[in-house]
């Protein structure tokens, strides 16, 4: 146990080490989210309902989470992935993966929050069910696409492939999540909103233990 | 599956004697009178059942997926393979009789409906399986892939036609006050028919599968010789 654990944290270090020496990849992203979010503004030009700003904000983050987890394991050496691979616990290699991811399109995520919030104002009445909802999402969103592109990479990286396999699965957590962070923005009260919290959780839960048990047999080359 | 129950041919006689029996059945048995429904309800034995055969196939393919990747024998995945492949013709099937229907029955043969969403979904799920599968040219690579994606698929898939709905009002009969035929009003008449209309589409479902892989292998084996 103690040597998973050591394993664990030594990969999501060395994922956030790798994040900040190499800073122009995290710039890439950001620019990515915010030239998204620009060409919505542009198109729109005024301002949204709650539905549309809703839907409009979860598909930004959908693409901008596709763009940042597709590299996940592209960006390795091939000399690092066979160190890890024979020296780590596969299931530890995606549960690491999968902490830096969503701790990455968490960040993402507050500052599209607040980039899509200066361009589009809207009152949302329940802000901390909402941020809840966002980092739920987040979690989810980046999960499935860890796994995603986990399978992907052992498919001559054809990054493209990451948006085809990963979008289906991402149906059911969309509209649960849209759901979730819809009634936030209307201030419903938390007992009308909590079984889509618990089906959230539910589902977060769901996605980390099929990635826990379903990856290893990725790398059995 | 491997030999001897793909190979008898008791159930495949079973399949044709019960879908004779739910085409005479289904056209000129008696059937309730309900409002907006009328004779439309005969569709329960011809869509409803669509959907039921392609969850079993559905369900075929996640579980040979699992025994692929403790076995690591070609031929589960061929298996799981051909059930994903039948699972979309069941599902294009069902989604094409529930769009004639749906024509007359509310004015347009696509609503935004949670059922319909998670059709379309699993459809575009199966398409991107097949998708994966011809992106690797390495046999062995290939099966290992399509069946992690296909159990993590599933298991989406199950929350999204099981979970999701019942969150949520339904057009469909029977469901968010609509007249129909869930499990208080579906009479015994009806059930006599239905019930027996699920098992033969199914089993012709994975007659169709079985006949599939055969017919897989022997073109593998073909190219082999050459």
């Amino acid at each position: 146990m103690k040597v998973v654990l050591k394993q664990y944290f030594h990969l999501v270090n060395h994922e956030l080490r790798l994040e900040f020496n190499n800073q122009h990849a995290l710039m890439s992203l950001l620019v990515y989210s915010l030239a998204t979010i620009f060409i919505a503004y542009i198109s729109y030009r005024q301002s949204l309902d709650p539905i549309t700003w809703n839907a409009l904000f979860w598909i930004i983050m959908l693409f901008a989470a596709t763009n940042a987890i597709a590299r996940s394991f592209i960006q390795e050496s091939k000399g690092l992935q066979l160190f890890h691979y024979t020296f780590m616990n596969p299931s530890v290699v995606i549960l690491a993966k999968t902490t830096y991811n969503v701790l990455l399109l968490s960040f993402l995520g507050v500052i599209n929050l607040v980039a899509f919030s200066l361009f589009f104002s809207l009152d949302i009445n329940d802000f901390g069910q909402f941020i809840l909802g966002l980092l739920l999402g987040s979690f989810g969103l980046s999960a499935v696409l860890t796994l995603v592109s986990g399978i992907v990479s052992k498919a001559h990286n054809q990054s493209a492939l990451v948006a085809i396999l990963g979008f289906p699965l991402l149906f059911p957590l969309l509209i649960t999540i849209i759901k979730f962070s819809g009634n936030a923005i209307r201030g419903v009260e938390w007992t009308l909103n909590q079984p889509n919290f618990f089906l959230l959780i539910a589902l977060n839960s769901i996605i980390v233990a099929l990635s826990f048990l379903l990856f290893p047999y990725l790398w059995r080359d | 599956m491997k030999s001897t129950i793909a190979r008898s041919w008791w159930w495949k006689i079973t399949a044709l004697v019960l879908l004779f029996y739910t085409y005479y059945e289904g056209f000129l048995g008696e059937v309730p009178r309900m409002p907006i429904l009328n004779e439309t309800i005969r569709n329960l034995y011809f869509h409803v059942t669509m959907w039921m055969a392609m969850l079993v196939l559905m369900i075929c393919n996640a579980f040979y997926g699992i025994i692929y990747l403790n076995k690591s024998d070609l031929h589960f995945d061929l298996v799981a393979e051909e059930s994903g492949r039948m699972a979309m013709i069941f599902g294009i099937a069902g989604l094409i009789t529930g769009m004639v229907w749906a024509n007359y029955t509310w004015g347009a043969p696509w609503v935004n409906d949670p059922q319909l969403n998670g059709t379309a979904a699993s459809l575009l799920v199966y398409a991107a399986y097949f998708i994966l599968r011809n992106a690797l040219p390495d046999s062995t690579k290939r099966a290992r892939l399509a069946a992690v994606y296909g159990i993590f698929a599933f298991v989406m898939m199950i929350v999204f036609i099981m979970v999701l709905p019942k969150m949520s009002d339904s057009l469909h009969p029977g469901k968010g006050g609509n007249p129909g035929f869930n499990k208080y009003d579906l009479d015994a008449n009806m059930r006599m028919v239905f019930y027996p209309a699920v098992i033969g589409w199914t089993l012709l479902g994975v007659w169709m599968m079985s006949l599939r892989v055969r017919f897989r292998k022997m073109e593998l084996k073909n190219e082999d010789q050459q």
